[in-house]
């Protein structure tokens, strides 16, 4: 049995094979959408969440009316979510491994006297 | 990693409070519950803009109609975060309406009581959403990742939504008698079905263990009902109404209300379809998908016709 699964993308799974629950819907719906927002001027935009569009103009509306009913952005992209390619989180270990033990890329691997620790 | 090495590592992440996100490894059964959990509480968020939209026309001012639009319309949204985070675990959202409609799934039974006055609004806002609230609290520290995220967004909103309720029902208690009796005529009738929200009582709950291990949930229907009356039962003085139990008083040693038994007769026969609005729900839901057809088809043409002008233009 191939219990691990591969994913497409971090939040969409691949043919939509959840477990046991095995999709039954061959109609083709609205793709789906992650919607970025940037909540104020000087800062980047952040994951928000997924909506279904039928055009990234229609996406943009619904992310307008979905995530920003209190001022939450002042600028919104979106991105069809199968464009979106993501990292394993089964290969996270070997991903990730080089930068374990350089701990002299931080400020706090060095000590200094007193009179320049605020450097 | 054979199986039950795979479940071992995943239950020492739920231990270390690692939360669980859709790419990760996970046993079938917590990827069943999570999507039965998240896509009822997604129907319910909208089922439940149903009772309220039965006032939207009829709301006493241009303010309250203002301030019931804005609430329905983030049910709505609601519903979306969390038909979004259930599709992360594989099931389609047309699959999820399918569902619903078909009666399959579920959605909570407090939608199936009907709106009679305007204090209802009031009282939906404080009891239902309240108890709501109760629930999704917990819920913003749920171990799957898109859920516990959807809750903190929804949480932000609810807030509002109680305080709009308790307004309402503070204004009318203040009124003529005629109001005082509307005011406390809604919360006798919405006191019982807010209570059963929190579900059967732990003794008789069949997934609550399983969710608990897994903290899916993090606290027990009695533990979460107990603390919605201790927080009712209080705030109720400020309206100078008085809650339908005549069991209910505050019990010194156990610091908590202690409270009347629930009709759990009436509990089950909603839950199966036979309460006073289950039909007329579950009917106006699919009336409303039917109809929304020719948008949806309308909207998909519309993207395909503007997709190839562009590959024109290009060309």
């Amino acid at each position: 049995m191939n219990v691990i699964r591969k994913f497409y993308y971090g939040d969409i799974p691949e043919d939509k094979t959840g477990g046991t629950i095995v999709s039954k819907e061959t109609k083709t719906d609205w793709p789906l959408w992650e919607v970025f927002i940037r909540s104020k001027q000087g800062l980047d935009h952040k994951h928000a969440g997924s909506l279904h569009a039928a055009d990234a103009q229609m996406a943009i509306e619904n992310a307008r009316d979905v995530y920003t009913r209190r001022m939450e952005g002042v600028s919104i992209w979106v991105v069809e979510s199968k464009y979106i390619h993501a990292s394993n989180p089964e290969e996270a270990g070997e991903l990730y491994e080089p930068a374990v033990d350089k701990i002299y890329r931080h400020p706090t691997f060095y000590n200094l006297p007193d009179e320049v620790n605020h450097m | 990693m054979p199986v039950h090495e795979l479940e071992k590592s995943f239950q020492q992440k739920i231990d270390n409070e690692v939360k669980i996100e859709p790419k990760d490894w996970m046993p079938d059964a917590y990827r069943k519950t999570n999507i039965r959990q998240i896509s009822q509480h997604a129907h319910s968020e909208i089922v439940g803009m149903l009772p309220e939209g039965n006032w939207i026309s009829r709301a006493p001012s241009l303010k309250r109609k203002a301030i019931l639009l804005a609430k329905v319309q983030d049910e709505g949204g609601h519903g979306l975060y969390l038909y979004s985070a259930a599709e992360t675990l594989g099931m389609s959202r047309e699959e999820m309406i399918n569902d619903l409609h078909s009666g399959k799934a579920k959605y909570s039974s407090i939608f199936n009581y009907p709106t009679l006055t305007w204090a209802d609004i009031g009282a939906i806002g404080w009891l239902v959403d309240g108890a709501a609230i109760m629930n999704q609290v917990m819920l913003t520290r749920t171990s799957y990742g898109p859920y516990a995220r959807a809750m903190v967004r929804i949480c932000k909103e609810e807030s509002f939504h109680q305080r709009q309720g308790f307004e309402i029902l503070l204004v009318l208690s203040r009124g003529t008698a005629e109001q005082k009796g509307m005011c406390q005529d809604a919360i006798n009738r919405w006191w019982w079905p807010s209570l059963m929200m929190f579900g059967p009582k732990d003794s008789e709950s069949t997934n609550s263990d399983q969710s608990m291990k897994w903290k899916i949930k993090r606290k027990t229907n009695d533990e979460l009902r107990q603390n919605f009356v201790d927080m009712i039962a209080e705030q109720i003085k400020v309206l100078g109404m008085k809650l339908p139990d005549d069991k209910l008083k505050w019990n010194e040693s156990k610091k908590h209300y202690d409270f009347g038994e629930i009709n759990w007769d009436e509990f089950w026969q909603v839950v199966k379809g036979n309460g006073p609005c289950n039909k007329q729900r579950l009917d106006a839901r699919k009336k409303a998908w039917e109809n929304g057809e020719w948008v949806r088809e309308a909207a998909a043409a519309h993207a395909k016709k503007r997709a190839e002008r562009q590959k024109e233009k290009a060309a």
